[in-house]
């Protein structure tokens, strides 16, 4: 078995930066990024990218992600920043205490290349570049569409983040983060879709692709259909709900690879590696008839709920497990 | 009746539709140099200096409330940073490791639960005995709620989140006591979070039982709930020991008060009438028009208005605007009323 450290991104600002980036952009809804910034605070930005794949590459994890510190909107970030979408009010990110600007399609999804332009600068830095996107499912579901027919929606936002793939720089993953199949599971027929969006997006790259779902599990046929997607290995959440993630794996199986959520993205108790491996170790003996390609090993959440000392504990018990299996390997 | 001590003597109408704020007021900007001074280490503005200006600045902003004409005031929360953060300062048990994102460049110093939480100094007495020398109005007091306390930290020490809001309300408990001793009899519980998880009304249901019991008969209980979709809360929420639910509805044009007229509100309603997002001060005609949704959910002598949250993101002429035309819509619909103008049914609080 293959383990390979990895987070899903969207890291926490440094202290230094949030202070200077508040201090240059503004406080409120109109401060926040809108994708054609430059000068002062384009460098900011530059120098916040720089240090969080350092921090990753010193922790020692396998892949590291750029760390979407521009992601104002998290999630919706990519929609945010485009041509063709208006964000309009402040909406509460799921059942977090955090929000974005809900942006409001309001024409054509064309490729932007904003993701693009930022692994392209991260890549300068590593040669374990880890790509990150929303879900087709989950940008969907974060939006609103004034443009297209309702029932065209999610495809078109599966085209538009295939194209934004199709722009990348190379990349050894991509992981596309879909809490929304967990959160606002898809429906009958709509599950299948979702699969098939992801699918569409998952083609656009020769890496392998993990579909990443967090805050709970999967309901067993939106599993079942996920499965049907080609995607290299789907990504289950064994902080917020261990049960349910075991029956799905043990009852339907799942891909050749597997990614584990173990330590808590939004918890400041930092797991120690001993604890990461022995729960690597507890799953395995409770899939005695899965044989892994790889395992990614990961947080649940992406990571920026966390303060900045937290988070880069996180990483170094991460890093630990990694050396460890490079030994026991 | 618990409410008619809030009525002013020399309250001019018959009908007595009760006006507050939520609690949060926006600073003085002085108050915010006079921090960053306390807080900076090589300055010799000490702790002493610290309190003296915010002590002035609770004398500034209860006579604002005040001119303003406000029922029941509030100091304003004016030594408050967060509504999370300066009670976990309070609060044996409780870590900080820095700050973490709310939305864009808005953050707070989430704080961790590292060990069992306990009582250790006062929170808020000195807070409320400070400002109700300063008027002969009825002060107000917001205090955090346990489940907000336990949600909006970092658990590292329960086992679940259940036992950490339970072990809170307690400590909420021991210093609503101490505050109802002092002489509070409005206290105001702040569970924004509930908006957040609704599955959970259950258990902050539990947590206010245990506040609730044994309480001096004459204190009148509110509960403030914010930014969420209230159909997932309610009806349930009115078993909940409390005597006025403070609703935040002005933010989304009344489009959810729906839930409220379909299933009978059997409790008080404290309603919110201006938007507090919004930086312009409504009209009073327009207050006016809010004021008749509530009068559509309860019958005015169960009707309290205020702002849908908290003021202190507003520019304080625009606060001051808010609540003074506020006051000045809620005199005229009581008069109205009392004319016979607007028809309105009349019943007793069932909470009283």
């Amino acid at each position: 078995m293959t383990v390979v450290t990895t987070t899903p991104g969207l890291y926490p600002l440094p202290d230094w930066a949030k202070e200077a980036l508040s201090g240059l952009k503004g406080h409120q809804k109109h401060d926040l990024i809108g994708g054609d910034e430059g000068g002062e605070i384009a460098d900011a930005y530059g120098d916040v990218r720089e240090e969080l794949l350092v921090d990753q590459t010193e922790a020692g994890l396998d892949l590291v992600t750029e760390g979407q510190a521009r992601w104002d909107d998290m999630l919706a970030h990519p929609l945010a920043v485009h041509d063709n979408v208006e964000t309009r009010g402040i909406v509460r990110y799921y059942d977090n205490n955090n929000f974005y600007r809900d942006p409001v399609v309001t024409g054509e999804l064309t490729e932007s290349g904003d993701v693009a332009r930022e692994l392209e600068a991260a890549s300068e830095f590593t040669d374990s570049l880890q790509a990150v996107l929303p879900g087709p499912y989950s940008l969907a579901d974060l939006a609103s569409n004034e443009h297209y027919r309702e029932d065209d929606f999610l495809d078109a936002v599966a085209e538009f983040l295939a194209g934004e793939v199709e722009a990348f720089p190379a990349h050894e993953t991509l992981f596309l983060l879909e809490p929304s199949l967990v959160e606002n599971a898809p429906g009958d027929g709509e599950d299948e879709r979702a699969s098939e969006a992801i699918d569409r997006v998952a083609a656009a790259t020769d890496a392998e692709v993990v579909v990443h779902t967090y805050w709970g599990a999967l309901e067993e046929k939106v599993h079942a259909h996920l499965l049907d997607a080609d995607v290299d290995a789907i990504g289950y959440d064994f902080v917020s709900d261990v049960d349910d993630n075991l029956y799905n794996i043990q009852e339907y199986g799942t891909k050749d690879s597997v990614a584990l959520g173990l330590l808590d993205g939004q918890n400041t108790r930092v797991e120690s590696p001993e604890t990461i491996a022995e729960r690597i170790d507890w799953i395995g003996e409770r899939l005695p008839a899965q044989e892994f390609d790889t395992t990614y090993v990961t947080t649940n959440t992406e990571l920026f709920y966390l303060p900045e000392n937290k988070y880069k504990e996180k990483l170094a018990a991460l890093g630990e497990v990694a050396a460890r299996t490079e030994v026991t390997a | 009746m618990k409410r008619d001590q809030f009525r002013r003597p020399d309250h001019a109408n018959e009908t007595f539709i009760m006006t507050t704020v939520v609690g949060s007021y926006p600073k003085p900007k002085w108050l915010h140099r006079v921090r960053d001074l306390w807080e900076d280490e090589e300055s010799d503005f000490d702790d002493e200096n610290w309190d003296e200006a915010t002590d002035d600045a609770a004398r500034v902003i209860t006579d604002e409330h005040e001119r303003a004409g406000l029922d029941v005031l509030v100091d304003g929360e004016v030594r408050r940073n967060e509504m999370v953060e300066f009670f976990a300062h309070r609060i044996e048990g409780y870590e900080f490791n820095g700050p973490v994102k709310v939305w864009g460049h808005n953050y707070f110093d989430k704080p961790s639960v590292t060990r069992e939480v306990a009582y250790d100094e006062s929170w808020l007495v000195d807070e409320y005995e400070f400002a109700a020398e300063l008027t002969d109005r009825p002060v107000k007091v917001p205090i955090t709620g346990p489940y907000t306390l336990a949600n909006w930290s970092f658990n590292e020490a329960y086992e679940t989140e259940e036992e950490l809001v339970y072990d809170l309300a307690d400590l909420v408990n021991e210093e609503i006591e101490k505050l109802v001793d002092a002489g509070a009899r409005y206290i105001q519980i702040d569970e924004p979070a509930l908006a957040t998880t609704p599955d959970d009304h259950a258990i902050v249901g539990e947590a206010l039982e245990r506040i609730a019991e044994d309480i001096h008969e004459d204190v009148y209980l509110g509960l403030h709930v914010c930014y969420g979709d209230y159909s997932r809360i309610y009806p349930e929420i009115l078993d909940y020991p409390v005597d006025e639910y403070d609703l935040e509805l002005a933010n989304g044009d009344y489009e959810q008060l729906d839930v409220f007229t379909d299933h009978e509100f059997t409790g008080n309603l404290a309603l919110g009438v201006t938007d507090v997002h919004v930086a312009e001060v409504e009209s009073v005609a327009e207050i006016k028009e809010n004021i008749k949704k509530g009068l559509e959910v309860v019958p005015a002598d169960r009707l309290t208005i205020s702002p849908d949250c908290g003021l202190k993101l507003l520019p304080r002429d625009v606060a001051y605007g808010k609540m003074a035309n506020m006051v000045q819509a809620a005199r005229e619909i009581e008069a109205e009323i009392d004319r016979g103008e607007i028809e309105v049914s009349r019943t007793p609080a069932s909470a009283d």
